[in-house]
């Protein structure tokens, strides 16, 4: 089978230069990666900062060299056939400040659409047309610096779209966006998709919602790993025989909680105090565990403001295969330094 | 949203390859240099009227020791000249590190143009504005200290001015492609170039001043010869104060913009498969 996108073992590590007497050190940042992607697939990577998927997005459009493996993109292997790539593929980062803040938007992406050789006439008519459709037909002669932070996304989105690539790459394209532009933004994303069955896109995200709603199949990534990769519904139903309950309490700053991760049939247990309550979320390995994590609330004199049974999200999947939450994984990576 | 969607459907037209390919790369990445001196007025002021201060001081200390009428002419001369060093050393050298800053070079490198392209886009867009620039100071300076200018041959001018530019900002493309390894670093090795090419390219006084062998040396900066050979062609005693005869600059000039064009190319493909090795394209905020 032809595939939009394969890994076979890919890896990269990085040497992190030291000091002058201190020898350089290794970041394995992805570490034997496989993924096949069909064409006309919406495929995510979802994980936390630092989980390595900017970098296998780099490695995949040809911006950096894989240390180990392979990787092709249209059969085409990056590394070996990188100009033969190039032509097919585009890229979007999330956050990203490409283009040049004196030029006006349309001028913008005129100027990346001649990097592709689109005939200038079709490129103002694309431009035109796409702006119109992200919402942004009015700020066509903007300067870009002018614009904010949502509009510059949504022209950098245009700017990938532009040349109607192969297959395309977005790295956290709603990073920085307010919930109206990023739910515009995956509209539009989604809708490209579908128009066409030759088209793929990849997408990387951290935002859970982001992955289940849009995506055909996700791959889970962290530490450089892919730990899962299926659909989103057929990832959550391994959960499905699990139960799944939120709890808030009165707010409980520095509380030992080991009593109640230790209960018996206590799969995962994640606690965080938010704004002026504690939250407590619990993987249970079947319902009647609930009662004796309410007895124990109850023995450690914790007054119950709320609780809901609900079903299983990819929060929880990324929860079962890491053990801790996406946010303590960023956490304790910004702690380490990495 | 569905009767505006015709726009997510595909390419009506093809997408041009090879030299028509690398001829749009070239205007589209030159617009944005053109256009920003229109819409950023105050080059006027920095390019222009700041140099000028510059080329007032040795006006006057030329003025003040009674040195020859085409000293002056020399330093007006030179004064506009600088533009293009600066141009060169700012906006070519160390462009491509802000441009990585910027998440601009991994654009560049990923789409199916030439980086070559991209470079020659950033020299022509950033040789036109500078000829304004250096136009304004040569007229202003002309007219300012009564420069009066008697043209050898016209012929051998343009090709003196045409070969120092295609060296000039050959060099400029060449350095770009070294700049395109370092960090922060490229700031200051573009600020410790600056100050010294002034001096031994000799911007305001005749570099037979120096021994020949530091002529020697400083002629690798194309701007030395080509200044040299203009003052020649442009002063009645241009030629008695020159460094060698203007042919055999010609000559030299021709040598370093082969020398230099070939180099960018070679050291661009080289520099942008070590770059891509070893993770250093991406802008370091990713």
């Amino acid at each position: 089978m032809n595939f939009a996108i394969k890994t076979e073992e890919l890896g990269r590590v990085y040497k992190i230069r030291g000091g002058k007497k201190s020898e350089p050190r290794e970041l394995i940042a992805l570490n034997r990666v496989n993924i096949e992607v069909k064409p006309g697939e919406l495929f995510g990577l979802l994980g936390p900062n630092g989980a390595g998927k900017t970098t296998l997005i780099k490695i995949l459009t040809t911006l950096l060299a894989p240390t180990q493996g392979k990787a092709w993109v249209t059969g085409l292997d990056v590394e070996q056939e990188a100009e033969k790539v190039r032509p097919r593929i585009n890229m979007v980062s999330g956050g990203e400040s490409s283009g040049y803040g004196l030029l006006t938007v349309r001028e913008n992406l005129w100027m990346f659409s001649q990097f592709y050789g689109l005939d200038s006439g079709e490129s103002n008519r694309r431009i035109k047309e796409l702006l119109d459709v992200v919402g942004m037909g009015d700020r066509i002669n903007t300067k870009s610096s002018d614009l904010s932070t949502g509009l510059r996304q949504k022209m950098n989105i245009v700017r990938g779209f532009l040349t109607d690539p192969q297959v395309l790459f977005l790295d956290e394209p709603t990073l920085g966006l307010d919930v109206g532009a990023a739910r515009d933004v995956r509209q539009f994303i989604r809708q490209w998709v579908d128009l066409d069955p030759t088209r793929t896109l990849l997408l990387t995200t951290h935002y859970m919602v982001e992955a289940d709603e849009l995506c055909d199949r996700v791959a889970i990534i962290n530490g450089g790993k892919v730990l899962a990769c299926d659909t989103p519904s057929r990832l959550k139903h391994d959960l499905q025989s699990d139960a799944i309950f939120r709890i808030e309490t009165t707010p409980l700053p520095g509380r030992d909680m080991q009593s109640l991760q230790s209960l018996p049939g206590v799969k995962q247990f994640i606690h965080r105090e938010k704004d002026d309550r504690s939250v407590m979320e619990f993987v249970l390995a079947e319902e009647q565990v609930f009662s004796a994590v309410i007895n124990q609330l109850s023995t450690e004199d914790i007054p119950i403001h709320n609780f809901q049974k609900r079903e299983p999200t990819l929060e929880d999947v990324f929860v079962n295969l890491v053990g801790s939450s996406m946010s303590e994984v960023e956490g304790s990576g910004r702690e380490s330094g990495s | 949203m569905s009767d505006r969607i015709s726009a997510l459907g595909q390419l009506r037209a093809k997408k041009a390859t090879g030299f028509m390919l690398s001829i749009k790369t070239v205007i589209a990445r030159a617009y944005p240099r053109v256009i920003g001196a229109q819409r950023e007025k105050s080059w006027m002021f920095f390019d222009v009227f700041l140099p000028m201060l510059a080329v007032s001081a040795y006006v006057f200390v030329y003025r003040a020791i009674n040195a020859p009428k085409e000293y002056i002419g020399f330093v007006v001369v030179g004064g506009a000249m600088t533009a293009f060093w600066l141009n060169v050393l700012w906006s070519m050298s160390s462009q491509l590190y802000w441009e990585k800053e910027q998440g601009n070079l991994s654009l560049y490198i990923m789409a199916p143009n030439s980086m070559m392209a991209i470079l020659l886009g950033m020299a022509l867009g950033g040789m036109l504005m500078t000829a304004l620039r250096a136009a304004a100071i040569l007229a202003l300076g002309s007219l300012l200290f009564n420069v009066e200018y008697e043209v050898a041959s016209f012929w051998q001018l343009f090709a003196v001015f045409l070969l120092t530019m295609v060296a000039l900002y050959g060099m400029g493309m060449m350095s770009a492609s070294l700049f395109l390894l370092l960090s922060r670093e490229a700031w200051h090795l573009a600020n410790l170039a600056q100050e010294p090419i002034y001096l031994v390219s000799g911007f305001y006084f005749p570099i037979s001043s120096f021994s020949f062998w530091i002529a020697a040396g400083a002629s690798l900066i194309p701007l030395t010869l080509g200044l040299d050979a203009m003052r020649q062609l442009v002063f009645p005693s241009g030629p008695a104060l020159g460094f060698l005869t203007v042919n055999t600059e010609i000559l030299l000039l021709v040598v370093l913009s082969v020398v230099f064009v070939l180099g960018a190319r070679f050291l661009l493909v080289h520099l942008e498969k070590l770059a891509i090795r070893e993770g250093r394209l991406t802008e370091s905020r990713r």
